[in-house]
Parts: C-alpha cells; sequence; structure tokens
C-alpha cells in the first residue's frame, strides 16, 4: 500500500497543469519554477519521453515529456506550452527534473477532505504514479506522486516497453479521452 | 604552532617525497649522479631549513645522512641496497620527527649510529654531535668572490637569491661589479653579467658558506678566504680591510664611485629592512589552507563567468565595433588565464599519489617473498585534490590484494614462463568528464572457482546460480568477502574489495575489475572530475552540436561524401598510410538529415587505437564547463555530460571512450 507512507495530512498548496484535457497537480514544495518552452537539446541514444535537456540559468536540466511517459502522443509546442522544473528524489538523492505540460493553470489549495485515494482499477493512469484525487468545482485533479513517476525503475520500464513496443500499461486507448470518464470511474471506486 | 613552523613542516614533506622518489631510482640506476645530487639536495635542504625552523634534531639527522651521500656523491661509497634501506627508513623517521616534533632518540641513534658505520674512514665516536657541530664555528670573516659563468641562467639559478642567503647568515657586505654589463645592442638577456664580492662575518663556518652556492657550483667561479679565523667571538677583526679599500686597490673603481656607492648601500640597506620584512611575510603565506567550499563556489562562480564571457565573445565577432570586440578579447584572455588559475588551485597530479605506491610495492613485495615492481603512466593527470586524498584507501587496498593474491612468487612465475618479477601498473588518463585510473597486475587473475565457491559458502550467491564470469568477478565486491586462504597481515582482513567499492562510489565513481585467469587483473576506477573545465572542440552534426575534448583530438580531415559513403560501409578509413575504424557519429546517434557534400573527421587516439569520427562541421574551440546531465541520463552511451554554449542553448560533450566501448560491445 504505497499510498500509507504519503498521506496527505494538512491543507497543502498544489501547483496544476494540463496535460491533454486532464488537469494534474504537484505540491508546489516539489516545483522550482515554471519556464516558457525554450530550446531543448537533444539527447542521442536516449528514450523518446526523455525529450533532452535545457539551460537554467547555467544549469543543465533534463527535460521529460510528460503526455509520452503517460502513453499519449508527444507534447506540441503551443504558446501555452510550459516546462514546469520540479526537485524530486531519485532512489533517495535529489535531482532536478524539468516536465512539459501543455499549460500551467493556478496554484490551488487542497484540504484532506477534499482528496481522496485513486480507485485501484478502471484508471486509466497507474495507480502507482497517484498520490490522491482531488476534487475541485466539480472537477477531479490527478495529484502526481512524481518522485515515483521518475524513479529510474519506472524509467527503465518505460523505456524497455517502447523498445519492445509493448504497451504501458494503460488501460485507456490513447486519443486524449474526456475527462468525465476518469472522474467517473473515480467516484464510483470512491463510492 | 608559528606559521613558519607550517611553512617548514609541509616543505619537508615535499621534500621527503622527492626524496624517496629519487631513492627509489637510485636502487635501480645506482650510478646515475643526477640522482646522487638530488638526494644530496633534498638532504640539503631539509637539513637547512630544519635547522632555520628551531628543528634541530632533524637537521642533526639529516645531516648524518647527508655526509654519508656526500662519500656517494665523491664516488667514495657505491649505492647499495642497504644504504637505501637504511635511508629510505631514516626518510620515515624523518617525516615522523617532523610531524611530531620530536626526537624518537634510540631509534634516531641507532640509525645515525649506522650511517656513520658507513663512512669507513671516519669511524663512530669520531665525529662531535652533529647539531653540535653545525654550531660549533667561531664567529669569523670571510671573503667571497662569487663570479657566474655568463650561461648561470640556463640552470634556472638565481644568483640574488644564493647572494640573499648568504646575506642571511651573518653580517654582509655585497658589492656586485657591473663592469662587464655590455651596451644594450649587445646584451644577452639570458647571459649572467655580473659578479659579486661579499664580506660575510658568520659563525656558520666555511662549509655553510660553500653549501650556499651547492646549486650552482658548477657553473661560477668562487673563492672564499677566511679573513680572520681564529679570531674570538667577541674580538675585532684582526686583518679586515673594508672591501672598498680592496677594490680601490685592485683598481676595480675610482674613488668618487667608492663615495656614491658607500652612500647608495646605506640608502638601500635603510629601505631594505622594510621590503624584507615584507618579503619575509609574504614568505610565510606561500601557502594558506582554504576551505574547500570556499574553493567550491569560486570555481562556480568562474563557470559562470566562462558562459558569460563565451556570449560576450559572440556578441564582440558580430558587432562592427572594434572597441567591443578589443574588450571582449581581453576579457576572454583574462577569463582564460583566471579559469586556468582557479582550476590549478583544487587540481593536483596523481603522480605524488603514484610515487607512494611505487614504495609500497616494493616494501610488500619484499616482506611477502615476492618480486614486484610498479611502472605508472599519466602521472601528470591532475584531478581534484579532495578526490586524490580519498583514493589513497582504496588503491592501498587494491595493491596490497594485487601483490598478495594476485603476484605469484618468483619460482612460480618462472615455472610459468612469466618474468620473475612481477608488474603492477598503474595508470591515469581523462575520459571526458572522468579520470580513469587502472591498476594492473600480470599475476594470477581472478580464481573464478574459488570465488564461486566462497560466494555460495558465504551465502551470498545460491548453490546453482548460473553466473558468467563478469558476474562472478562482480562477486568480489561483496561484503564480507575474502578469497584468502589465510589472513595474512597484508590483505585479507575480510574487509575486502567492498570497502573499495564503497569508497569510490561515495566519490560519485565506479569500479569495474577485468580479469583473465593466468594472466592478470585490471581493476578501473572511474571518478568524475567534477565542476572541471576543458578545452574542447566544438561540432556539429545536423542540427545538433557536441563538444568533443580537445585532449581526445589528434587530427581533423575531410573526405567526399563518396569517400565517407565507402568508409561507412566498410567501418574503416585511411589514415597516415594506415587503415583505422571509422564511425559515423550521425549513425551512432541516429541523427536524422542529409550528411553535407564534404564530411569532416576527428581522429581520435583511444588506448593507441586510432579513430575517425564521421560528422558535419568542426566549429572550433570551445571554452567548456562540463556540467552533469543528470540521474536520469546516466546510462546515455557517447555523452559523457553538457556545456553551455554562448547563445545559453545547451551542448553535449562526447565521450569517445565511451563511444568506442559501445563499438566493440556492438562488434562483437
Amino acid at each position: 500500500m504505497p499510498l500509507k507512507e504519503t498521506a496527505l495530512a494538512d491543507t497543502g498548496q498544489y501547483l496544476t497543469f494540463k496535460i491533454g484535457d486532464e488537469v494534474f497537480a504537484l505540491e508546489v514544495s516539489q516545483v522550482r519554477e515554471v519556464l516558457d518552452m525554450s530550446r531543448i537539446t537533444r539527447v542521442p541514444r536516449a528514450p523518446d519521453f526523455m525529450r533532452g535537456v535545457i539551460n537554467v540559468r547555467g544549469s543543465v536540466v533534463p527535460v521529460v515529456d510528460l503526455r509520452l511517459k503517460f502513453g499519449l502522443t508527444q507534447t506540441e509546442n503551443t504558446v501555452d506550452t510550459r516546462i514546469v522544473v520540479m526537485e524530486i528524489s531519485l532512489d533517495g538523492e535529489s535531482a532536478v527534473l524539468g516536465a512539459l505540460a501543455d499549460s500551467v493553470d493556478e496554484v490551488i489549495e487542497l484540504a484532506p477532505a477534499h482528496i481522496e485515494n485513486p480507485p485501484r482499477i478502471g484508471m486509466r493512469w497507474r495507480t502507482e504514479f497517484i498520490k490522491g484525487i482531488g476534487k475541485r468545482d466539480d472537477k477531479f485533479i490527478i495529484i502526481l506522486d512524481i518522485d515515483r513517476v521518475f524513479s529510474t525503475d519506472e524509467l527503465a520500464l518505460v523505456a524497455d516497453a517502447e523498445a519492445t513496443g509493448a504497451e504501458i500499461d494503460l488501460d485507456a486507448p490513447i486519443e486524449s479521452p474526456p475527462l468525465h470518464e476518469t472522474a467517473e470511474t473515480a467516484e464510483m471506486a470512491g463510492g | 604552532m608559528d606559521k613558519h613552523k607550517m611553512v617548514y613542516r609541509e616543505e619537508a614533506f615535499e621534500l621527503l617525497v622527492d626524496l624517496e622518489t629519487a631513492l627509489l631510482e637510485l636502487e635501480e640506476s645506482p650510478e646515475d649522479e643526477e640522482l646522487i645530487g638530488r638526494v644530496f639536495r633534498s638532504l640539503h635542504t631539509i637539513k637547512g631549513s630544519g635547522a632555520m625552523f628551531g628543528y634541530d634534531d632533524v637537521a642533526a639527522f639529516a645531516h648524518e645522512i647527508e655526509a654519508v651521500f656526500e662519500r656517494v656523491r665523491d664516488g667514495k661509497l657505491p649505492v647499495t641496497k642497504e644504504l637505501v634501506n637504511l635511508s629510505l627508513s631514516a626518510c620515515d623517521l624523518t617525516r615522523k620527527m617532523v610531524a611530531e616534533e620530536k626526537l624518537d632518540t634510540t631509534h634516531a641513534a641507532e640509525m645515525m649510529g649506522r650511517f656513520r658505520e658507513m663512512l669507513p674512514d671516519r669511524p663512530a665516536g669520531d665525529k662531535p654531535e652533529a647539531a653540535a657541530a653545525l654550531r660549533a664555528f667561531q664567529l669569523a670573516t670571510y671573503r667571497i668572490r662569487f663570479h657566474p659563468h655568463a650561461e648561470l641562467f640556463a640552470t634556472g639559478a638565481n644568483p640574488a637569491l644564493i647572494v640573499s642567503e648568504v646575506r642571511a647568515m651573518g653580517d654582509c657586505e655585497v658589492v656586485a661589479h657591473i663592469a662587464d654589463v655590455p651596451p644594450l645592442d649587445r646584451l644577452d638577456p639570458e647571459a649572467c653579467y655580473l659578479r659579486w664580492d661579499l664580506v660575510l662575518r658568520t659563525d656558520r663556518g666555511e662549509n655553510a658558506i660553500e653549501d650556499a652556492f651547492i646549486f650552482v657550483a658548477d657553473s661560477c667561479d668562487l673563492d672564499i678566504q677566511a679573513m680572520d679565523a681564529g679570531a674570538g667571538p667577541e674580538g675585532e677583526p684582526a686583518d679586515f680591510r673594508r672591501i672598498g679599500d680592496i677594490l680601490l686597490e685592485r683598481g676595480d673603481i675610482t674613488p668618487d664611485a667608492l663615495d656614491e656607492a658607500l652612500s647608495a648601500q646605506a640608502r638601500e640597506r635603510f629601505q631594505d629592512r622594510g621590503a624584507e620584512k615584507r618579503i619575509s611575510d609574504i614568505g610565510a603565506a606561500a601557502s594558506i589552507r582554504v576551505p574547500a567550499d570556499k574553493l567550491d563556489t569560486l570555481v562556480n562562480l568562474v563557470g559562470e563567468l566562462v558562459t558569460v564571457q563565451a556570449n560576450l565573445t559572440r556578441k564582440g565577432r558580430m558587432s562592427d565595433d572594434p572597441e567591443l570586440l578589443a574588450i571582449s578579447e581581453e576579457v576572454e584572455r583574462l577569463i582564460t588565464s583566471l579559469r586556468e588559475n582557479t582550476m590549478s588551485l583544487r587540481m593536483l597530479p596523481i603522480g605524488s599519489t603514484f610515487q607512494k605506491f611505487r614504495r609500497l610495492v616494493r616494501d610488500l613485495g619484499e616482506e611477502l617473498g615476492k618480486e614486484a615492481v610498479m611502472t605508472t603512466a599519466g602521472a601528470d593527470t591532475e584531478l581534484d585534490k579532495t578526490v586524490i586524498d580519498q583514493l589513497n584507501d582504496p588503491l592501498v587496498h587494491i595493491i596490497r590484494n594485487e601483490i598478495d593474491h594476485g603476484i605469484e612468487a618468483p619460482h612460480v612465475r618462472e615455472a610459468l614462463g612469466k618474468p620473475r618479477q612481477g608488474t603492477i601498473h598503474m595508470s591515469a588518463e581523462h575520459s571526458g568528464a572522468k579520470v580513469l585510473i587502472r591498476i594492473s597486475g600480470d599475476g594470477a587473475g581472478l580464481d573464478t572457482d574459488a570465488i564461486r565457491a566462497k560466494a555460495v559458502e558465504r551465502n551470498l550467491i545460491p548453490a546453482d546460480m548460473e553466473l558468467d564470469e563478469d558476474e562472478l568477478h562482480q562477486l568480489i565486491f561483496s561484503a564480507g568477502f575474502s578469497t584468502a586462504a589465510r589472513v595474512t597481515d597484508v590483505s585479507g582482513r575480510g574487509v575486502g574489495m567492498d570497502v573499495v567499492n564503497r569508497r569510490i562510489e561515495a566519490l560519485h565513481g565506479n569500479v569495474e575489475i577485468a580479469s583473465r585467469r593466468g594472466a592478470g587483473t585490471t581493476i578501473t576506477l572511474s571518478l568524475p572530475l567534477t565542476l572541471a573545465i576543458i578545452d574542447g572542440l566544438l561540432v556539429r552534426i545536423g542540427a545538433t552540436h557536441f563538444v568533443i575534448p580537445l585532449s581526445a583530438v589528434e587530427e581533423c580531415l575531410e573526405m567526399t561524401r563518396e569517400e565517407a559513403d565507402r568508409c561507412r560501409d566498410r567501418g574503416m578509413m585511411r589514415y597516415r598510410e594506415r587503415m583505422v575504424i571509422y564511425q559515423s557519429l550521425r549513425t551512432f546517434f541516429n541523427i536524422d538529415g542529409d550528411p553535407p557534400a564534404i564530411e569532416r573527421v576527428v581522429v581520435s587516439d583511444i588506448g593507441g587505437e586510432k579513430i575517425g569520427f564521421g560528422l558535419d562541421q568542426v566549429i572550433g574551440h570551445h571554452q567548456t564547463v562540463i556540467k552533469p546531465l543528470g540521474r536520469i541520463y546516466r546510462d546515455i552511451e557517447g555523452v559523457s555530460g553538457a556545456t553551455i554554449l554562448g547563445d545559453g542553448s545547451v551542448s553535449l560533450i562526447m565521450d569517445v571512450h565511451r563511444i568506442f566501448q559501445a563499438m566493440e560491445g556492438n562488434s562483437q
């Protein structure tokens, strides 16, 4: 039960961003800054979802494409595209990483009462990547366990899956599905 | 401890390392006069500055050894193994004496006795205690004529320093003769035209004065005359004519010139006092300790500055403003030297560490009844001082292991058709952002059967587990693993290679082992060269820029597209009348797009193997601040880091060694 370790106790602040139509959230304590899209230098021989590296005031920061990571199509470069620079913990060491998001929305507050455990089954997203589902104005927000998303094992897993052409652990089709589908399943499982 | 003593200590430790090196080399070539000279000079400096800083015991002790080597230098004593052994132990004792500031009297006396026994013409007890001997001379006045040969400077000597040294011995008057200095148009700036007359009143004795000139003895005419030998310490000089009178008498100068010189001298002496005081203060500050994090901050700042400067240079070249260009070039020049200086603050050549191990290999070999020599390569490879310091223990462990378990006994080696003497080779080299340190021994290699048996016995692996050779080798890094049948003094205490592995990992490096049974073992430590700045060659393939470390670049060539296509098909190219491996980087890095009509080839030398790397364009030299790529790119082959270009974009640093390894892996 991975959720026990990362229980959400107090009202927390979250940065919300969109990938496709889905709204995701990250604890602000993990977010360093949000940057406009800049030139990404591709690192050859790396998996596709690792888009490359960028220069953040003199530091070289890797950028990953969350859409590819989640099995969607590659992030298009639009005026809304942002790079969320975050600090994550990889195998107990902290690392700085940028993630591409289709758009970055706002910082919200969520009380623990408004956060539910993700449903065990029927989710389009792998539940181990999710800390909880937040509910706000009748919308559902997926709170990511970002450390887990980028744990080295997971990176390897995705890379392997790509190499063999196998599908990543996703139940839903790749094309961006309507948000309510997930919301419904979440509600059903929660109720 | 006062700062002067600290300086002496540091200097002495350095000298002792140098001395030890010279002694070890001397053992191999006992006839080498230059080496004997080096030993002698090191000893002399230890003695001289020891006495100056109040380390009288050290001075006395060093004097004793020096006396023996004086005979050696004069050809009256041969260099024997005993002498080298004894001298090496004396080095250890001296180091202890300097470190602890006290004399291990019994030890030192015993050793001094043994040194004295080596002097056939000077039986023990004949000579008064050395420390006393150093100071036993009475106050006397000497006239010294120091006439350096014109080519003095070629030896690197500085006569001014020698004159100052003499002046420091006591009350001294110096007259410099400038009559030989030719007019400017005929002046050879590398020749010495000056000579000096000195009158010195000192209690050090004639030998001490001669010693001051020891390094230039062959390139000057020196005449030292005692003027009032025998006069009491308080007595007035018996027959002491002033130097000016002597000069007048000899017609070297005119009376007017003398007066003028005397008054100038008085003024100078007055000014010199102040200057001397300042100089001595600066001298004491010749080395200072700085917290490592301050240096880190400095190195980081310089790294940022290099990036900004690259941007400025680019802007300067683009603009038509010659003034801006001039300024940017000036800034570039300054930053280059700032960068070099800053980096050198932290970087030390690994050679001194290698030297220490030569001694270890020699001593261990003797202890274990094995014959082993150490050879080294890449001693001038520089890496971070903190890394060097922490490398010591792991390296000791690896070498001990190799001598204890790897190198066979001499008769076994002979039976195997190997040379009696085992060889341990240590090498260091830069590989992209890493330093590779290899320790290889031509010993027995790892016994995979024994490793497997031991691992099963220790429950490290299940008995039926299938492992290939490499995996079996890796097992020796497991905690609590030691295959030594018996615990020896040297290795096999059960804290084996796992400690080495952990230490190296703590330095963000890794350990690899390669072994062939019967042929030997090579352990490779790969250590990061964090925060380093290297010289690189900026190249382009398609739209991607790469930096190739300049150290890996041997030559840049170009070839037509047809030629390049042929090379790509064959994987070979012609280089200096030889066929060498060719690799298109476009292919290696899977970069899309068409190659240009004229392809560039950068030829690299990787461990003696020449490889041509095909690419699109060579842009030019680039000062490269190495930035880590981050953990998630750790396993990417062929790229060791990144750097930021002048326009703010990121370029990748190529790791030609890893590319080569990947190519080898593919072809196998």
